[in-house]
Order: structure tokens, then C-alpha cells, then sequence
């Protein structure tokens, strides 16, 4: 079991540290209904530093990340991010990924903690163009600082204007009084707010600069059960539960990041499952009674069959009810489509609505 | 972690308070926060007879759901309804204003199977 570099200051903010992808790390500080609540009205900051970091670097680079990315990277200008999925040969997803264009010749990749070796592994797999790989993420520390209050509760920290950085937009800046960190307009709560990249030896220093320029914003350390209730309102899939090995980013509605204008890992298979359809997808539901939806709990029809599965469930703080993923035959994915989930010995009816649940 | 000396305790991370034939069920205080913010405490059980062990009810928080189970042997007479309304308060008066069913239960012999506050600190490791 790994430890992150701040093991010891979530420890005492009094986190309850769980396993979690081979590290250990804080779930939960206060409670996840006021940590969620933080985040969507004020100012919250997660230690996510368990995330893997590759460099990919030299001549060859793009053509490596093209070749194994589902998304079009030779879009990216220096100072932009991207979303994307790295697709299996099988029809299935390896991981999802964010990819910093840093400097000419030079990406980021930031792949899920749970996958870093089969991750890096893939990579390597394709990298007949011999692109230059560097895993960093051992060395590496991210911070996530989330909520509206962002910008204004971390602005004395930089001389950059961070109002100025659009989403999915990045700066390598001054930040917490060091140089060279990485201040991104990204993160996984829909609530804005940025993500920042250093590394561990600076991270004890930015995490109490933060601490320290939020406290009169209200913020709160928030631990990892509320960023999976705030990123499951937005209807973000997670690596694991929504999307895995098995489904494929059509099926999961990652179509937006799949682009044919290129070619890249399955993209020939890929495209005629675009072509002649899907036959499930990833939808978004709620609760039409009392109940919670959870992850491996099934979905039914009215007359009790099987027609799918939840991926990802939680009593949605924001919402007030239960809100769930799940995968649907087709037929079933429109909005308003009523379905549904068998909780324990009852079955539920359940609406699929579009997404996000929280606007 | 508050433990109560008065009271009895199961494995199941469950609290028993024997007032003559009733006894009174809640979870612990250790259980409330490994759960975390409770949101349901379904109980569907109310005026059944039910065996030790047996599942009279379910609590769900945010992350996750457990069983509640029966430390004794008994007919469920009471539902504690404030939890319909206010499932909250398991988290903060789990052995108070947060307690869940009261039970008459039918084999004393059963009382020797439950827990002291000692014993129980021990299974926890507090």
C-alpha cells in the first residue's frame, strides 16, 4: 500500500483513510452531505495525488497519443486539455484520460491510480513510433480545488489572472510561491475550480497556501466519497464502474470523444458499431420512490426481467434522491423512458432523464 | 468512540437495552461512523416474529447499505418513525434519539449471546 505525500495532514484533519487503488486514502473528513455541499456552494480542495502522471515527449508523440487515444489530439494547442478514452481491440475501454498539450513535442497523460501499470503497459505496447515515456507519477502530487469560490478564494496565491483560464484550459505558473505548477480549469465536480500539478516536495507547501487563502471562503478539505457523489450529479463516468474493459465509449456515450477523422486502437470496429448502432447504452435515472440505486444492482422491467445493469448509484445530496447509471438496451435510453431497479427483494420504478442530474 | 457500560452489543456493530421482556435496538456508534450520513432506515418488519440473525431492516447511507439484524429472537413492536423523517439523528444520538426498534423477545437464553461494553470495545479495537 502506497502512501501520498500528505498522508499524515489528512490524518490530522481527522480523514478516515480507506484503501483505495493501492493507496491510502481520505474518504471522508467531516461528512459527505457537508463536504458535497462545500464544493457545490463554496470552496473544497482534494488531495487526488494517487492519480498517474506519463510524459510522453519527442518528435513521435502525437503520433503515439493518436494511436492510442479515441479523441483528436493533434487538435490540442500548448495550453489546452482534452478528454479522451484509450479503446481496447476488443470493443472495450483500457482507461479515460486527460491529455495536456505542455509545450511543442511534449504531453501530459493523466490516467486513472488503478490502472498506471496496465496503463502504461498498453502504451508501451503501441509505441512502435518510439515516442519518449516517462512515468512521473510517483513523483508527482495533484491537488483538486473545486466549487465557485474558486477563483476568487485562490487568486492571491498566483500572479496569473484565473479568472482569464477558460475550461479545459492550463497555465504553467507561479502558484502557492512556487514556480512551474500546473494551474488547470478541469476537475470532476461541475462545480468549476482548477486542478493544480506539483510535485510531492512542494505539495505540503501549496496544500497549506490553499488552506490557508480559503479559510475566509469556507474551505473545507473534501475527501473522495463526496468528489464520487458531486461527479456521479454531473453524470461523469467513472473507470471501474461506468465504463471498463467491456463497454465500449459509443455504448457509454463518450461518442463526443471518439473521433474518425483519425485512425487509432479498434477505431475500424468502432466505427461500424457507430454505424449499424448501438444495442445498450449508459443512460442517467432517479428514483421515482424512496430508494438508492447502487452499483451491480439490476435493471428490471415491469414484469421483474433483467434487461441491465447499474453502474453507479448514490442518494444524490444535491438532488434529494436517488440517481443512478446504468447501461439500457436502446430502446429503453430516451429521457423519460420509465424502467425499473431491483433493490433487494423490491422493484423500484426508476425514470431515465438526461444528463447532467444537477445543473 | 462513545460505548456505553450499560448497554449490551452484538458483532454486528448493533446496541441491545433490556427494559424486562422489550429490548431496545440501535446501532453503534462506531457503525454510524463507518457508514457515514445516514439518509434511510427502512424498517419493514414492524409486528412480525422474527429469528436471531435474522434481517429486520436496512440502513442506507450516502456510500453505502447494510443489513440490520436481529441480536434476539422476537416480535417487532415499535418502529422509532422520527428516523422516517429524521434518519440523521442515528448519526448524531445513535444510542438515544436515534435508536431503532424495540422488540419482546421470546428466548432469555439469547441475552448470554450478546455482548458487554468491554468485549464489544475489544471487537472494534477502540
Amino acid at each position: 500500500m502506497k502512501q501520498i505525500q500528505l498522508h499524515t495532514t489528512h490524518e490530522a484533519l481527522g480523514a478516515k483513510m480507506v484503501p483505495f487503488a493501492g493507496f491510502q486514502m481520505p474518504v471522508q473528513y467531516e461528512g459527505v452531505t457537508i463536504e458535497h455541499e462545500t464544493v457545490r456552494k463554496a470552496v473544497g480542495v482534494f488531495d487526488v495525488s494517487h492519480m498517474g502522471e506519463f510524459l510522453v515527449s519527442g518528435p513521435n508523440a502525437l503520433d503515439l497519443i493518436q494511436k492510442i487515444s479515441s479523441n483528436d489530439a493533434s487538435k490540442l494547442t500548448i495550453g489546452k486539455a482534452q478528454y479522451s478514452c484509450m479503446p481496447n481491440d476488443k470493443g472495450g475501454i483500457v482507461d479515460d484520460l486527460l491529455i495536456y498539450k505542455i509545450k511543442e513535442e511534449q504531453y501530459l497523460l493523466v490516467v486513472n491510480a488503478s490502472n498506471i501499470e496496465k496503463d502504461w503497459n498498453w502504451i508501451a505496447s503501441h509505441n512502435t513510433m518510439e515516442a519518449e515515456m516517462k512515468n512521473i507519477s510517483d513523483n508527482y502530487s495533484l491537488l483538486a480545488i473545486q466549487g465557485p469560490k474558486a477563483v476568487e478564494a485562490m487568486q492571491s496565491l498566483t500572479s496569473v489572472d484565473l479568472s482569464a483560464i477558460k475550461y479545459y484550459n492550463f497555465e504553467v505558473a507561479d502558484f502557492a510561491g512556487i514556480e512551474h505548477v500546473i494551474i488547470s480549469a478541469t476537475g470532476y465536480t461541475g462545480s468549476g475550480g482548477f486542478e493544480i500539478y506539483c510535485k510531492n516536495t512542494e505539495v505540503e507547501q501549496v496544500w497549506s497556501k490553499v488552506m490557508e487563502a480559503g479559510a475566509d471562503f469556507g474551505i473545507k478539505p473534501i475527501g473522495l466519497a463526496a468528489r464520487d457523489t458531486l461527479r456521479l450529479e454531473m453524470g461523469f463516468c467513472l473507470y471501474g464502474n461506468d465504463i471498463n474493459d467491456e463497454t465500449s465509449p459509443l455504448e457509454a456515450g463518450l461518442g463526443w470523444i471518439t473521433k474518425f477523422t483519425k485512425d487509432f486502437v479498434n477505431s475500424d470496429a468502432l466505427k461500424t458499431q457507430k454505424e449499424e448502432g448501438v444495442t445498450r447504452k449508459l443512460v442517467g435515472f432517479e428514483m421515482n420512490e424512496r430508494a438508492i440505486p447502487r452499483h451491480y444492482y439490476d435493471i428490471v422491467d415491469a414484469e421483474g426481467n433483467k434487461i441491465g445493469i447499474v453502474t453507479s448509484g448514490t442518494m444524490s445530496p444535491s438532488l434529494g434522491k436517488g440517481i443512478g447509471l446504468g447501461y439500457v438496451p436502446t430502446e429503453l435510453s430516451k429521457p423519460g423512458s420509465e424502467i425499473c431497479i431491483q433493490v433487494r427483494k423490491k422493484a423500484v420504478p426508476a425514470t431515465v432523464v438526461k444528463l447532467p442530474f444537477y445543473k | 468512540m462513545n460505548i456505553p457500560a450499560d448497554l449490551k452489543y452484538t458483532k454486528d456493530h448493533e446496541w441491545v437495552k433490556i427494559e424486562g421482556d422489550i429490548a431496545i435496538i440501535g446501532i453503534t456508534d462506531f457503525a454510524q461512523s463507518e457508514l457515514g450520513d445516514i439518509v434511510y432506515v427502512e424498517v419493514e418488519t414492524l409486528d412480525e416474529t422474527l429469528d436471531q440473525e435474522e434481517v429486520f431492516g436496512t440502513v442506507e447511507a450516502v456510500k453505502t447499505v447494510s443489513d440490520l439484524f436481529m441480536p434476539l429472537s422476537g416480535e417487532v413492536t415499535e418502529f422509532n418513525e422520527t428516523l422516517e423523517e429524521e434518519p440523521e439523528l442515528v448519526n448524531s444520538d445513535p444510542y438515544e434519539k436515534g435508536w431503532m426498534i424495540k422488540i419482546k423477545f421470546s428466548e432469555e437464553s439469547q441475552l448470554d449471546d450478546l455482548l458487554t461494553a468491554e468485549a464489544y470495545k475489544e471487537l472494534i479495537g477502540a
